[in-house]
């Protein structure tokens, strides 16, 4: 699946053999050992194999979790709880679980930025940055899901509100919900196939993960430059070079990780998730985990109903339609330095947009301060706040990247990768230039 | 690349501090901070606190919550109010044995199949004060007295909530009319503008709720002679619902510290690592 | 190209077997690392305290009449005790020197002075069925699935099952009371 010439030669005459039929050796020499990789990749590249770990860490406990929990309305809040008293080890293997997903967020919200940032969307990595949004969509599908088997109180009513947004679709919108109930309401079935897909869409994540993989040995690494290598001086071989700064790199997240799941581990989470679900009652502050606020703030930003979940939809559509919105003949945003400064303040609307997601909209943002009431609410509240962030989040989109590009100032591109590279203070130019054959 | 990662720690901190809620207006106080010999990365729980807090569990809680989830067994675990060195496996453990053999659980005769009672063992779960819900709502004037197993976790501020409300009883502030069986509690979460006949701008903190003051000084008698104010005993029950909640606490505290150790190693061979092999390239 | 750049050598005159050093200190963390994180994902699969509580029954004798059995259930699998009639102890002790698979005395089998009572695992010692009392040719069980034959005190006489039915470790905790486990 990579795009070079393979230069695999088995040496013993089991792998001759082995290659000529099934020459998965090779496949893997050439991917993950021979790969040549940009040699100037900084540490937002390593966030490609934190994700992997990600995705292996959950589907582990996962499988593991599931051999002990039980998908039953009347059982499931009972049997979440015999894992984190009883089952050996139980406690540890569902915090690592419940704190992994938003591990896996963390990290995939940084892998977007960068991607967004460096341009790793434009031609010809269209189909990849596209495969990585199919992959972020069945991500916010598993952890949805995932949240709502504990049965207590937000995973209820946090499984209505979403499964109500569909119910905002004209027509057809009531027969959707009550088919993805399988009742009139939440309720045991819906358990059930939730539990269900949720055990499914991981290893529907890891094949288009392969597929994501693929695509990108195929177009190759994008680097900090944008400019794709030209010879052998811009780049390095996947392993020793990438491996040991990737395993550098988790082992750091892997601390990060570690501190959630042991000394904080309900941090991320709710309290109210500790009661037993009810239907009868509704918790007095309903917001969805942490990953998923963003989206909140923009459906709750539009007073009416359809345009929210419109909106919403909307919002993940745009990374979907990225490659061909950003209209730039430059690809990094390191020499684009108009777009660098609007995409700082779209990362901050990001975050803003999160933190309206997690208050109530009409509170305000300045405390103690009334200003004037505009249409529905007073303009120092969350809701305005959230407009005008998701305003800018849409316009970022749909106005400032096709435009930018065609008006904008940028900064000269260097010839090739190494170019950059060789003017590090760091290093010694006689010593870089020489490239790795006539070291040795 | 520190800076990168101090970043990324600090995008990290802010989404932690994003995803707590939101509070209404008439929001209750927030709740006193103690000083638990739990908190912290090396805090442990103090087993005479915890036995204290099951005396008083037992003694009054237990009249009308239950804590379904735990079992006899539980009290002899490691790190639990009754553990004991000498009986790894809590089934063994006489203290646990004894305790469990004071209450009577409903069970099968399989010879005749009448419902018989027989004293718990410590497999057994602890009973509940009500045989369900709508018995336990009739004898409490409607309102449903909470399942305490995992409470502490499942309010925020956990122990110091509960302390905090247990403490908190006062009169209701003039011009806050509320029924007169139910009780002003300023760290109850709940909204009392409807209620309040003042200023509009300055409704009381807190929320009514159905539970009476429960703890008192000398409402129970500590065995190891500690003197019963309701400040002590709202502290050790809290402490033990802790513990109920989150058993596993110090278990997983320690092995946190192992895990932190290790991968501080294992970054710093590994960084190590990765400079030995860029030595020579550029990047 | 591969061999040369994947063992960059030094120009600097560093001694290797430092840097070599830190290489395989790192590899060897790692691997410590994966095995002590599949710990605990296979010891879960380990009995859970809940299960590990009822390890231990308590039962009542005096609810078996003579040369009646009852089945217990215990930890999830089915436990025979029997009160043995005079003659059925008379059988199994004249048989306990003829040529057996698994050789063991009548009186090994049970508690001393307590040769009425014979607790047993109610599973085959072939393939895990459960025999039912009363078949085949020595008076004891026979098992349905493959044939095994045993005797009043539940030892392999004939067919496929290599080993006495198991007596589990058990305790009389007064004449009428015994503590299985």
């Amino acid at each position: 699946m990579s795009g070079h010439p393979s230069t695999y030669e088995p040496k013993t005459a089991f792998t001759r053999w082995l290659d000529s039929r099934l020459p998965i050796v090779r496949l893997g020499y050439d991917s993950f050992v021979d790969y040549p990789t940009p040699r100037n990749l900084n540490y937002w590249w390593t966030f490609g194999a934190i994700l992997s770990l990600c995705l292996g860490v959950q589907i582990a406990t996962g499988v593991v979790l599931a051999m002990h929990y039980t998908a039953n309305a009347g059982l499931a809040f009972n049997s979440v709880e015999h894992i984190m008293r009883d089952v050996q080890y139980g406690w540890l293997i569902r915090y690592i679980h419940a704190n992994g997903a938003s591990m896996f967020f963390i990290a995939v919200y940084i892998h977007m930025f960068r991607g967004l940032y460096y341009g790793s969307y434009k031609a010809p990595r269209e189909i990849l940055w596209i495969l990585g949004c199919v992959i972020y969509l069945l991500m916010m599908a598993t952890a949805f899901m995932g949240y709502v088997l504990p049965w207590g109180q937000m995973s209820f009513h946090g499984a209505v509100v979403i499964t109500n947004l569909f119910g905002a679709l004209p027509i057809v919108g009531q027969a959707i919900t009550t088919w993805l109930w399988g009742g009139f309401a939440v309720d045991n079935p819906t358990l059930n196939r939730f539990f269900s897909l949720h055990y499914l869409l991981p290893f529907m994540i890891a094949g288009v993960v392969i597929l994501h993989i693929w695509a990108l040995h195929v177009a190759g690494q994008n680097n900090p430059t944008g400019v794709e290598p030209k010879s052998k001086a811009d780049t390095v071989p996947f392993t020793p070079y990438a491996t040991i700064k990737d395993g550098f790199a988790v082992s750091v997240f892997l601390i990060l990780f570690a501190i959630f799941v042991f000394y904080m581990p309900n941090a991320l989470g709710h309290a109210d998730n500790y009661i037993p679900a009810d239907p009868l009652v509704t918790p007095a502050h309903i917001v969805p985990e942490w990953y998923f606020l963003p989206f909140y703030a923009i459906l709750r930003a539009v007073p009416d109903k359809l345009m929210g979940v419109l909106a919403m939809f909307g919002a993940i559509a745009c990374l979907f339609a990225l490659p061909w919105l950003d209209t730039s003949k430059v690809r990094s945003m390191r020499y684009r330095p108009t777009a660098k400064l609007y995409f700082l303040i779209f990362v901050v609307a990001c975050c803003i947009l999160g933190l309206c997601g997690a208050k109530l909209p009409d509170d305000p943002v300045i405390p103690g301060l009334k200003t004037f009431t505009l249409i529905d609410s007073d303009l120092n509240s969350f809701v305005w706040l959230s407009r005008i962030a998701a305003l800018y989040y849409f316009g970022f989109f749909l106005v400032i990247l096709p435009i930018l590009g065609l008006v904008e100032k940028t900064l000269p591109v260097p010839d090739s990768i190494a170019k950059p590279a060789l003017s590090h203070p760091a290093h010694a130019p006689a010593e870089a230039t020489a490239s790795p054959e006539t070291k040795g | 690349m520190l800076r990168k990662f101090s970043i990324i720690a600090a995008v990290a901190g802010l989404l932690v501090a994003t995803a707590a809620p939101a509070l209404a207006a008439g929001h209750p106080e927030e709740p006193k901070k103690v000083d638990w010999s739990f908190n912290g990365p090396f805090g442990k729980f103090d087993q005479a606190q915890l036995q204290r807090g099951y005396k008083v569990y037992r003694e009054v809680c237990s009249a009308c919550h239950a804590a379904s989830l735990l079992s006899f067994r539980n009290l002899g675990d490691k790190n639990g109010p009754f553990y004991d060195a000498k009986y790894p496996n809590s089934n063994n453990n006489p203290y646990v044995k004894a305790i469990a053999a004071e209450y009577q659980v409903s069970s099968i005769d399989e010879e005749t199949g009448d419902t018989v009672q027989r004293p718990a063992t410590s497999a057994d779960r602890f009973p509940s004060p009500f045989p369900n819900e709508y018995a336990a709502r009739a004898s409490n004037g409607g309102a449903l007295p909470p399942d305490l197993s995992v409470l502490a976790k499942a309010r925020e501020g956990g122990p110091d909530y509960i302390y905090s409300l247990l403490t908190g009883y006062h009169e209701a502030p003039a011009g806050l009319t509320i029924d007169p069986t139910k009780h002003y509690n300023p760290y109850f979460p709940g909204d009392l503008s409807s209620a309040w006949s003042g200023d509009p701008k300055h409704v009381p903190h807190g929320g009514v709720i159905g539970m009476p003051p429960p703890l008192a000084d000398d409402r129970v008698t500590y065995d190891d002679g500690t003197k019963a104010t309701l400040d002590q005993e709202a502290k050790d029950v809290s402490a033990f619902l802790m513990w109920a909640a989150e058993p596993k606490m110090i278990e997983r505290k320690e092995m946190g510290f192992s895990v932190l150790i290790y991968l501080l190693l294992m970054s710093g061979l590994l960084y190590a690592s990765y400079r030995t092999v860029w030595r020579n390239e550029s990047h | 190209m591969a061999g040369a750049a994947t063992q960059p050598q030094t120009v600097t005159g560093e001694d290797p077997n430092r840097r070599d050093f830190i290489h395989i200190a790192a590899i060897a963390a790692a691997a410590a690392g994966g095995a002590a994180v599949a710990w605990p994902l296979v010891m879960q699969m380990n009995p859970a305290g809940d299960t590990l509580a009822l390890a231990s029954v308590e039962f009542d004798l005096s609810k078996v009449a003579p040369g009646q059995q009852v089945t217990v259930k215990w930890r999830s699998k089915p436990l025979f005790v029997r009160n043995r009639t005079e003659a059925e102890i008379a059988k199994a002790v004249k048989d306990d020197n003829a040529p057996m698979k698994d050789p063991q005395k009548d009186a090994d089998r049970v508690k001393p002075g307590k040769a009425q009572w014979l607790v047993v695992g109610g599973n085959c010692t072939h393939l895990g069925c459960v025999p039912t009392f009363g078949g085949g040719d020595y008076g004891g069980w026979f098992c349905p699935c493959h044939g095994s034959v045993y005797d009043t005190s539940g030892r392999i006489r004939k067919g496929p099952a290599p080993l006495n039915l198991v007596v589990p470790e058990y305790a009389f905790l007064s004449d009428t009371r015994i503590k299985i486990g």
